[in-house]
């Protein structure tokens, strides 16, 4: 599937995505400024007392009010009867089926124009107890004789019905399943609140697993109702144990003291999670018990006044409950020299989470850069090898560690050491260039012999700069063979 | 700007009546508490009832003082308490709160709630629980339809998407039916009704349902063709960032119920305003189906036309500028001001898209498209969380991907979001999971292998559960195979010139076709789903197309109701309008609400209480 590193490129810089980039400071843009400028200037004639509602105003309705029994009257007439079919809308699934092939299911059932007289003659299918139905004339004053059709039709309607009469579990299951055949979620919940009120929790659980719509139904009306430890007991009847302990770690959310938040997630960590999400519950249980040591330490050391780096930043908000790489960004700033031992020390919380290479990178270097702690930067990317030779090595692009470091205003002179290092000849110029690092761009000219580009770039540094003086130093040396 | 429309275009109905409509129930129910009474609205229900009445409607029918239900004890004084209120289990429980304070303290008032757009059953026994069933009078305002502009009619029942996708309850199922049965009992008889997906099954029955229990008049049809499509039949669409000028308005400013609020920075004063988009405003008009590099050209070019038509006036004597000021001026001022608004809006946009790095993010979202470079869209997300970079803004589309990601991948990237924006997204992993839009892949095993396997275990007790997860999975794996078969992603070798659009791809920069649209277009175009076959199987059926035996009308027919059930995005009510203009078509949008990636993740987290 994977296209060549060249049609890669060629597609990207094919026309049709030329036609539009965000990032230059394009004609476009300029033409946008250059109208806001016109549309600005002609404020002569727009004076001040230009209502503010003008713009609000526009709505496209506006037309008298009817009277009420007109729109009554015009709603009820309109209504009219039309012929069209029904059509199958359970799921292509057939109840207690088993053992067939997963491959029928996606097949799905092609229906094209179906004609309405064909409809017609397709007499639907009635699943449930026929002999529960009476002709009509015997029962129809009678509250407590209606079949379960006939119910759920009236509570489609919004009609009063009794469901007392369901007594017996099958009458129950009937009406639930009719229910369940018209698609009306507002009907089947209210069937279920009455099973849950009438049926023992057992029956209910077990009658309810093999009805899935039902069950998802009585699943949201107890989220909804905040009925946790009956949903609890049912994932539980169910087998369902990750939701089971999904539910129980979602509690900890109206935990407000951190300390009995603590506790709970200690108690949530042996929980039946995936082996996978154990390990990211332990990871948030063991974070929050840093975090609750960290925020009294630090809250001391700011209240006391006698540390540097608290008077000079104070601390904007507390680090409690905050994510993973916050609490490392926050570590990295207030507290990046301590050595590992401490709770505190990004070098711990490191190695305590497991945080990739590059994550941990990224990090330090936003919390050293803002800080401007130019020196820091530095020997985050400094390596030694085994002769004693220094270099600069980053798992992440140079492109990405001199964005970074522009967006915390870092000088030329650092952001220059790191635009040198982009491999990419002409992204380098393109950074170094948009940063300003004009020695880089003069560099990389050089090294390209183009004399032409190093001419051209010669008009845009300052006069008498130092930037002047070293390209005319190139070009009057002899030494060089340009290209051009 | 320049499209020339089909001359033969039918015109449009007018959707002002269901204002009206609205607005008149309303009162008609107000009514039925008679006397002075103050009025709590659900906080989501301001903006709609905005739309079809205003104060001075409510003060006409003795609504003294108005408040936000804001769960919070009342302070009110009135002894009529009415609460206009979404049916809502929570919204209910507070109102109980409310009675039971005052009976607790001895106060005897009135209170009335009005359900919208319907009550349920389990906000009943609520009330039934609490005590106060019978204390309390209920109704039901059957506020079904609200027209944002000429062609798009909103449900505004974001939850709609949640309910039903995620929690699989199907109760806004009959409210959807209701929904278009009010729409064609007024601009009715459909001659023509095609759909896709279980939801829009359900709810085309449901509709059926009550239009046979409803009376019949014979009328005109203003409206003859229906189009009903689920919003888990495509999910890849809501998920790419838009980048036509009103999409990328909704992305960046959130466009609320037709209406924006343009901040400072737009509006280059220290105040906010709020600006009605819609047909109205003549500038925006001819800007909200535009990519957004066509854009400015167009904003100067007005901005040179208006200065023209200024500049009119010097050399005039008094009776020309008389004239003039009354008749030009205002409609000149006007212009004046909605165009300094849109520019300010395209320059904040602008800005705010260069910082996040929007040109990546935009490569990247059409690489996943297509399928290449695939370790790149790693690296490019993976950098994102590390940078902590907003979730709402981390390419939403590449979380549909991460479902064909190796194991290793795919838990490593996990790993990382939990890392940087913690680890209680646990439950919004769970509930990507349960829509389908994530699946862990299962190394080593194909779909084949798992069916084979899967097959001997499935019994009746877990049927419904693995099914959810191997349609799931199907779809997943079936993206690539969609957009091959229906030419989604058109050839990269080609130029796109996107000031004059050849097809719907112009609304993603000629990288995508909206797979909803697409497929409306096709069905319209075989009048049915015949040769569609292999698509409807890799989208997992429940496909449709049904005919009534009425004449249709030619205008009425060419005239479409396309009911997205779950939301749709501004971009595709963009294709939709360029289709329409193509084809001769007109469209009309009726949709649960307007989405977003960001609204549609945001549906999906479960990280607050």
């Amino acid at each position: 599937m994977m296209k060549s590193k060249a049609d890669e490129e060629d597609y990207w810089n094919s026309s049709k995505f030329k036609a539009f980039t965000f990032d230059d400071e394009d004609d476009e843009f300029t033409k946008l400024k250059e109208s806001r400028q016109a549309v600005n200037s002609i404020c002569g004639l727009v004076e001040e007392e230009e209502d503010e509602d003008e713009v609000e105003k526009v709505s496209w309705s506006g037309e008298p009010v009817g009277s009420i029994s007109w729109s009554v009257r015009e709603t009820a007439s309109s209504l009219r009867e039309q012929s069209f079919p029904k059509i199958d809308t359970t799921p292509s699934l057939p109840k207690n089926s088993s053992g067939y092939s997963l491959s029928s299911l996606f097949k799905g059932k092609t229906k094209s124009f179906q004609s309405f007289s064909e409809v017609l003659s397709d007499s639907s299918v009635r699943l449930y107890a026929p002999e529960l139905r009476k002709p009509k004339s015997e029962y129809k004053d009678y509250v407590s004789d209606w079949s379960p059709e006939e119910t759920v039709h009236r509570m489609q309607q919004g009609k009063a019905v009794s469901l007392e009469k369901f007594r017996s579990l099958q009458e129950k299951l009937l009406l639930l399943d009719e229910a369940v055949g018209v698609h009306d979620g507002n009907v089947i919940t209210a069937v279920l609140i009455y099973l849950k009120k009438s049926l023992s929790k057992e029956v209910l659980f077990r009658e309810l697993e093999s009805r899935q719509t039902a069950l998802r139904h009585f699943i949201h009306y107890l989220t909804e109702s905040k009925e946790q430890r009956l949903l609890l007991e049912l994932y539980r009847a169910l087998g369902r144990t990750e939701d089971e302990a999904l539910l129980q770690y979602k509690e900890h959310l109206r935990i407000t003291d951190e300390n009995k938040r603590r506790d709970f997630l200690k108690s949530c960590v042996s929980l039946p999670f995936s082996p996978e999400d154990a390990g990211h519950v332990q990871d948030h249980y063991t974070l929050l018990e840093r975090q609750i040591i960290i925020e009294a330490t630090d809250r001391q050391a700011e209240t006391g006044g006698k540390v540097e780096i608290f008077q000079k930043f104070p601390r904007r908000a507390s680090i409690l409950n905050m994510p993973l790489i916050t609490t490392l960004y926050y570590c990295c700033f207030y507290h990046y020299a301590e050595t590992e031992g401490t709770y505190s020390s990004p070098a711990n919380i490191r190695q305590t989470f497991r945080i990739a290479e590059k994550q941990y990178f990224v990090t330090a270097l936003a919390a050293r850069a803002k800080l401007k702690a130019w020196h820091d930067v530095d020997a985050l990317f400094t390596s030694r090898n085994w002769l004693g030779f220094t270099r600069k090595k980053s798992p992440l692009s140079f492109s990405r560690v001199a964005d970074i470091l522009s967006k915390n205003n870092a000088p030329v002179q650092v952001l220059q050491e790191y635009v040198g290092l982009v491999d990419d000849v002409e992204l380098r110029v393109a950074l170094a260039q948009k940063y300003k690092c004009h020695f880089i761009v003069i560099s990389t000219y050089r090294d390209l012999k183009d004399r032409q580009l190093l001419l051209g770039y010669r008009g845009k540094v300052e006069r008498g700069s130092e930037e002047e003086r070293k390209i005319d130093e190139l070009l009057s040396n002899p030494q060089i063979r340009w290209k051009n | 700007m320049a499209h020339s429309a089909r001359r033969d275009s039918p015109e449009l109905p007018d959707f002002s009546v269901l204002k009206r409509l609205a607005r008149d129930q309303l009162i008609y129910l107000l009514e039925q508490l008679p006397g002075k009474k103050d009025l709590f609205i659900e906080a989501d229900l301001m903006s709609p009832l905005d739309r079809i009445a205003n104060v001075s409607t409510l003060k006409q029918h003795e609504v003294d003082k108005l408040y936000k239900v804001e769960y919070k004890p009342v302070v009110s004084t009135s002894d009529q308490l009415c609460f206009l209120i979404r049916p809502r289990i929570q919204t209910v429980k507070w109102v109980c709160d409310v009675v039971n304070a005052d009976k607790a303290a001895g106060k005897f008032k009135r209170y009335k709630i009005i359900f919208t757009p319907q009550k349920f059953y389990a906000c009943e026994t609520v009330l039934e629980e609490q005590g106060i069933f019978g204390d309390v009078s209920t109704d039901e305002w059957a506020f079904y339809l609200l027209p944002l502009d000429e062609d798009i009619i909103n449900l505004e029942l974001p939850e709609f998407f949640r309910d039903n996708f995620l929690e699989g309850d199907q109760r806004w199922v009959r409210t959807g039916g209701s929904a278009l049965h009010l729409f064609h009992s007024i601009y009715g008889p459909f001659s023509k009704v095609y759909g896709i997906g279980r939801c829009s099954k359900m709810v085309y029955e449901s509709w059926r349902e009550q239009v046979k229990e409803g009376e019949q008049k014979a009328r005109q049809a203003e409206v003859g063709t229906v189009f009903l499509i689920d919003r888990d039949v495509d999910f890849v669409t809501p998920l790419c960032s838009q980048v036509v000028y009103e999409g990328l308005v909704d992305d960046i400013f959130r466009i609320k119920c037709g209406c924006v609020e343009f901040g400072p920075d737009v509006t280059s004063s220290d105040k906010s305003i709020k600006v009605m988009l819609n047909s109205q405003d003549k500038v925006f008009n001819e800007i909200r189906n535009e990519h957004f590099s066509n854009v400015f050209g167009f904003l100067s070019q007005k901005a040179r036309n208006l200065q023209t038509a200024y500049d009119k006036r010097r050399g005039m004597d008094i009776k020309q500028m008389k004239t003039f000021v009354s008749e030009e001026l205002k409609g000149l001022k006007q212009e004046h001001r909605l165009l300094s608004l849109h520019i300010g809006a395209s320059e904040s946009m602008m800005k705010k898209k260069t910082k996040q790095d929007f040109q990546e993010l935009l490569k990247t979202e059409h690489s996943l498209l297509e399928g290449f470079e695939i370790r790149e869209c790693i690296s490019f997300i993976e950098e994102h969380i590390n940078r902590q970079v907003s979730y709402l803004k981390l390419c939403p589309l590449s979380l549909y991907f991460f479902t064909g990601l190796l194991p290793k991948d795919y838990r490593s990237l996990k790993a990382q979001y939990l890392q940087s924006y913690g680890v209680d997204h646990l439950l919004t992993f769970a509930n990507l999971k349960q829509l389908g839009l994530l699946v862990e892949q299962q190394p080593g095993e194909t779909l084949t292998v798992m069916e084979s396997k899967m097959g001997k275990l499935v019994n009746d007790k877990t049927a419904g559960k693995l099914t959810d997860a191997f349609s799931s999975l199907a779809k997943k794996s079936n993206f690539r195979a969609l957009s091959r078969r229906l030419s989604l992603v058109p050839k990269s070798d080609e130029e796109y010139d996107l000031r004059v659009p050849r097809d719907m791809a112009y609304i993603f920069s000629g990288a995508y076709i909206p797979l909803s649209c697409k497929l409306i277009e096709q069905v319209l175009e075989r009048d049915g789903w015949t040769g569609l076959e292999e698509v409807t199987r890799l989208l997992n059926g429940h496909e449709f197309a049904v005919t009534a035996d009425l004449r249709p009308q030619s205008d009425a027919q060419r005239i479409i109701l396309v009911m997205f059930l779950g939301g749709c995005t501004f971009s595709e009510i963009s294709a939709l309008r360029f289709l329409g203009r193509e084809r001769g078509y007109k469209f009309i949008v009726l949709t649960t609400a307007i989405t977003n990636s960001a609204r549609l993740i945001e549906a999906m987290l479960d990280n607050h209480v």
